[in-house]
């Protein structure tokens, strides 16, 4: 193995991760004929998985490569399986996430670590007490059972959304291996797509992210400044991303079982649909979060859906529908920046400087500390 | 693979459940009664337990054996009682939990096999 691939490292952690596969499978099914071939084309595998991945690009490859491309059916059936063992529920949300991007997407624990700002032998030791409990508590590794697909899907793609965000929400430049995090994140989506056609919210969730990833450059100004979506060029967005994204809402729309992805999903196809800030379709965005809050209500989107009708109704009406969301909201910064800004319409300067500090107060990020210090200068 | 589901249930709960007039207890057993019919040919033992107002902890202390009144734990939950189910996985084992009917949290532990020759 380290011949093949010329990285002592690299072709130690695949030998192991074979090994721990065979712990794992060969209790029930039995030790193959010749073990030692076994390990040898498992670990192989799992090689060609990771040059696979590390060629650049990769989502955008799989963009172009089309998304109504299939995976071979034994193959696919066996990556299936480990995808819904990598995101089983009664794993933690953390191992869920370590596992996935070990195993499928083939990451190494290092880059795990480095995409979540934490040390390797956290990683490791996350991934290593997943595995122990895979075992111990035999969950089984296989495709759900029909009566619990649509649940279990749903726990897939919720682990696959925050691995994107945990990457997208990223600042510029110095975390560049964030970034990356929400593009293996899109290429799992893409990935489950391909997996499962007929599930709308997987497409529904790789037309989000397309959407958000399409716009990712535009984010962020020459010196890392963050750039809102009314100032951005939108000349700069990716228009290639953007017209796969469509072209998965619309493959979705065709099985007519709509769900929060898919919605927002099309609320930022509005977005990025839209040739110029003013030519937005609020009335549209509207009706869509209407939906959104109609199948998963959460204050997060009521907020958002007050934004839209400032643009709709006015920034009075967007404040009193803000100003109901001050329970809930109260410590998230979001809420009081948008407060701010309806504040700051409305000529109510010094309660908008107010909630400016309260805003500040409450993010960490540096990005948007520089854009609400900017804002209270 | 046998498994264990701890029955939990809040202590407000619990305190409703104990002063329930004995008519009353027996209709609330039914769902209960139901659930250990349907799946009565997983079920390889288990106890329901007395109240928590009859426990007794034992507690070491510097390995001196300290007795005291109470659970082990303060917490909201208590436990009523257990199960052990002889099943194929954890997914049909979570599937019996999710159908018990009282509405209390149910833990599910799978149970260390020793390779005991079965008698």
């Amino acid at each position: 193995m380290v011949r093949a691939l010329g990285d002592f490292d690299l072709a130690e952690e695949l030998v192991q991760e074979a090994l721990l596969e065979a712990v794992e499978h060969w209790p029930a099914e039995g030790i193959p004929q010749k073990p030692g071939a076994w390990l040898l084309t498992t670990a192989r595998h799992k090689a060609a998985d990771q040059f696979r991945r590390r060629a650049r690009y990769r989502e955008k490859l799989a963009q172009l490569e089309g998304d109504g491309m299939r995976v071979d059916t034994a193959e696919g059936d066996d990556r299936l399986r480990l995808i819904f063992t990598c995101c089983h529920p009664a794993l933690s949300r953390e191992a869920q996430v370590a596992l996935t991007l070990r195993a499928v997407a083939g990451l190494t624990t290092a880059e795990i670590a480095r995409a979540f700002i934490t040390s390797e032998a956290t990683i490791a030791q996350r991934i290593v007490r997943a595995k122990r409990k895979i075992v111990e508590a035999n969950i089984p590794y296989r495709v759900p059972a029909e009566h619990d697909m649509a649940e279990r899907v749903d726990e897939v793609l919720a682990v696959l959304y925050l691995m994107f965000n945990e990457g997208y929400l990223a600042t510029a430049g110095s975390h560049a291996s964030r970034r990356d995090l929400a593009e293996d994140a899109a290429w799992l989506a893409g990935l489950m797509v391909r997996l499962m056609p007929q599930q709308p919210e997987a497409l529904g969730l790789l037309a989000l992210m397309r959407f958000h990833l399409a716009r990712a450059e535009a984010r962020f100004d020459q010196s890392g400044g963050l750039m809102l979506l009314q100032d951005q060029d939108r000349g700069g967005w990716d228009r290639e991303r953007i017209a796969s994204g469509i072209a998965l809402l619309e493959r979705a729309a065709l099985i007519q079982r709509p769900g929060p992805y898919q919605l927002q999903a099309a609320i930022a196809a509005c977005h990025v649909e839209a040739r110029s800030w003013e030519e937005t379709d609020w009335r549209q965005i509207i009706l869509l979060y209407d939906a959104l809050l109609a199948l998963a209500p959460s204050p997060v989107a009521q907020l958002n859906r007050a934004i839209a009708r400032r643009y709709l109704d006015g920034a009075q009406a967007a404040l009193d529908d803000v100003e109901a969301l001050a329970d809930p909201l109260d410590n998230y910064y979001l809420f009081h920046a948008t407060r701010a800004e309806l504040l700051r319409d409305l000529g109510r300067d010094s309660d908008a400087r107010l909630a400016l500090t309260r805003a500040l107060s409450l993010t960490e990020n540096p990005a948007e500390r520089a854009l609400l210090e900017k804002r209270l200068a | 693979m046998k498994y264990v589901l701890l029955f939990t249930d809040s202590k407000d709960r619990a305190r409703q459940w104990d002063a329930m007039p004995e008519a009353q207890r027996q209709a609330a057993y039914g769902p209960i009664n139901d659930w250990f019919g349907k799946y009565s040919g997983k079920i390889t033992g288990g106890q329901e337990l007395q109240p928590e107002r009859t426990a007794t902890t034992i507690r070491f202390n510097n390995g001196k054996a300290v007795v005291t009144d109470g659970p082990f734990i303060e917490g909201k939950e208590t436990i009523g009682g257990y199960a052990e189910v002889t099943v194929a996985d954890l997914d049909e084992a979570i599937a019996m939990a999710k159908e018990w009917p009282t509405g209390g949290p149910v833990e599910v532990r799978p149970v260390i096999d020793r390779g005991e020759p079965q008698r």
